[in-house]
């Protein structure tokens, strides 16, 4: 599906922008989140931040808010991402690293290609704020981790 | 600006002009920017997508005296401005037919006597041998019975809709915070408003009015094919907050002030929504 290049969203793309699910509403309180990442750059006007809260016995993702100044797409793909992490009481961190653009677009039935890019904003700024976190912790970085990414 | 890029790679020597923040082209940067060799001066009657109304008249003025010829793309102003090519000191001018409720497909390029043209494509001897091919007469009667209904309520429709975009463009200024007009606000077309709303990207605004039922367009990169940003706003504002925040409305013959009231409905509460997700916006 994802290979239509049109302009037509999918309803469940739709769903997401018109009811975009876990966005920051209000600034992080001290302590309220273990990490932050970014993605994007002004020029693009496509910006991406995204605040994560880690179990740290478990290592899952227990909470995972974010903010973009981005289209419908970004919208979309980061408010479905968000809910597949954080649902049935949220996804390992290797677990989540391993989550590919691909399978975002795959959960939104599809994105035109040109808005492809848009799926990769979360995916970018989500590894990055691992990365932010693992150094905080002082742990290594899991070979799912794109370092270096964004 | 493309006809213009194809001369330039067919090795013609091409001068851009500058447009100031109102993005209206001043007469002396044309005057300026005349070579002794120059053989074309085009610029936009008005511009399509903040609006600007060129002043034609005052460079037909400075060129009446110099051998290039003066064009004009009028597709925009056909419904609204004076079209006297005497007055307006212009050589060629193009119009549409969709921008002027015509036959879409269709459009005529004006030249006055004495300008020898070449045909773009060969063939056939149709149109004095400038366009091949039989005459298509229902599109020809239908855009010429569009284009002289449309010049004689100009001035009346003109004055309508002046109102409506500015009662519009107040409500908008004064309604939502750190919401830019962009162009002049006297000197663009009855039917254009074109503001930049900063935190928000236009082609989210687009699509949540669109669920509303209002249609409008942005200079968005999202919203473009390649990714660019309008380079209208861009030449005029030189921030992509502004393009990318960047909304515009057209207004026809069949918007009423109601329709706005409606707009001002939905819009105010579009532009918090996306502002509260916005990565950019400082609250
Ligand atoms: S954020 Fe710019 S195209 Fe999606």
């Amino acid at each position: 599906m994802a290979e239509v290049d049109n302009w037509y969203y999918s309803d469940k793309v739709k769903e997401h922008f018109l009811n975009p699910r876990n966005f920051l509403v209000e600034d992080p309180k001290d302590g309220e989140f273990d990490a932050e990442g970014e993605a994007g750059n002004m020029a693009c006007g496509d910006i991406m931040k995204v605040w994560i809260k880690i179990d740290s016995e478990t290592k899952k993702i227990k909470d995972f808010k974010w903010r973009t100044w981005g289209c419908a797409s970004a919208i979309a793909a980061t408010s479905i991402f968000s809910v597949m992490i954080t649902e049935k009481g949220g996804m390992k961190i290797e677990d989540a690293l391993k989550i590919t653009p691909q399978e975002i677009i795959k959960r939104l039935h599809g994105l035109p290609l040109r808005k492809i890019h848009c799926s990769v904003l979360v995916d970018k700024a989500f590894h990055n704020a691992i990365s932010n976190y693992l150094e905080n912790k002082n742990f290594p970085p899991p070979p799912t981790l794109r370092v270096g990414y964004g | 600006m493309n006809p213009i890029k194809f001369l330039e790679k067919q090795g013609c020597k091409v001068t851009y002009l500058d447009v100031g923040e109102d993005g209206v082209v001043k007469p002396e940067d044309v005057e300026k920017a005349l070579r002794p060799e120059t053989v074309l001066v085009s610029i936009m009657y008005a511009n399509n997508e903040i609006g600007a109304i060129q002043p034609i008249a005052e460079i037909g003025k400075i060129l009446k005296n110099h051998r290039a010829i003066f064009h004009t793309d009028a597709c925009q102003a056909a419904g609204y401005l004076n079209l006297d090519v005497e007055k307006l000191g212009i050589d060629l001018m193009t119009v549409n037919g969709s921008k002027i409720y015509g036959p879409k497909g269709t459009g005529f390029l004006y030249a006055k006597r004495g300008i020898r043209l070449k045909p773009l494509m060969h063939g056939g001897g149709q149109e004095a041998g400038l366009r091949p091919g039989t005459e298509n007469v229902p599109a020809i009667i239908g855009l010429s019975e569009a284009l002289a209904k449309v010049q004689k309520r100009r001035v009346k429709e003109s004055k309508r809709l002046i109102a409506i975009r500015d009662y519009f463009i107040k409500r908008l200024t004064k309604e939502i915070p750190k919401i830019f007009l962009n162009g002049h606000p006297k000197k663009r077309l009855p039917n254009n408003i074109n503001i930049s709303i900063l935190g928000v990207e236009g082609e989210s605004v687009v699509l949540y009015l669109d669920e509303a039922g209002i249609a409008c367009a942005t200079g968005s990169a999202c919203n473009s094919e390649k990714l660019e940003s309008s380079h209208v706003i861009m030449a005029i504002r030189n921030d992509y907050a502004y393009s990318h925040g960047s909304l515009r409305f057209t207004l026809g013959k069949d918007n009423t002030k109601k329709e706005i009231d409606y707009v001002m409905k939905v819009l105010p509460k579009v532009v918090e929504k996306l502002r509260k997700i916005s990565a950019t916006w400082q609250k």
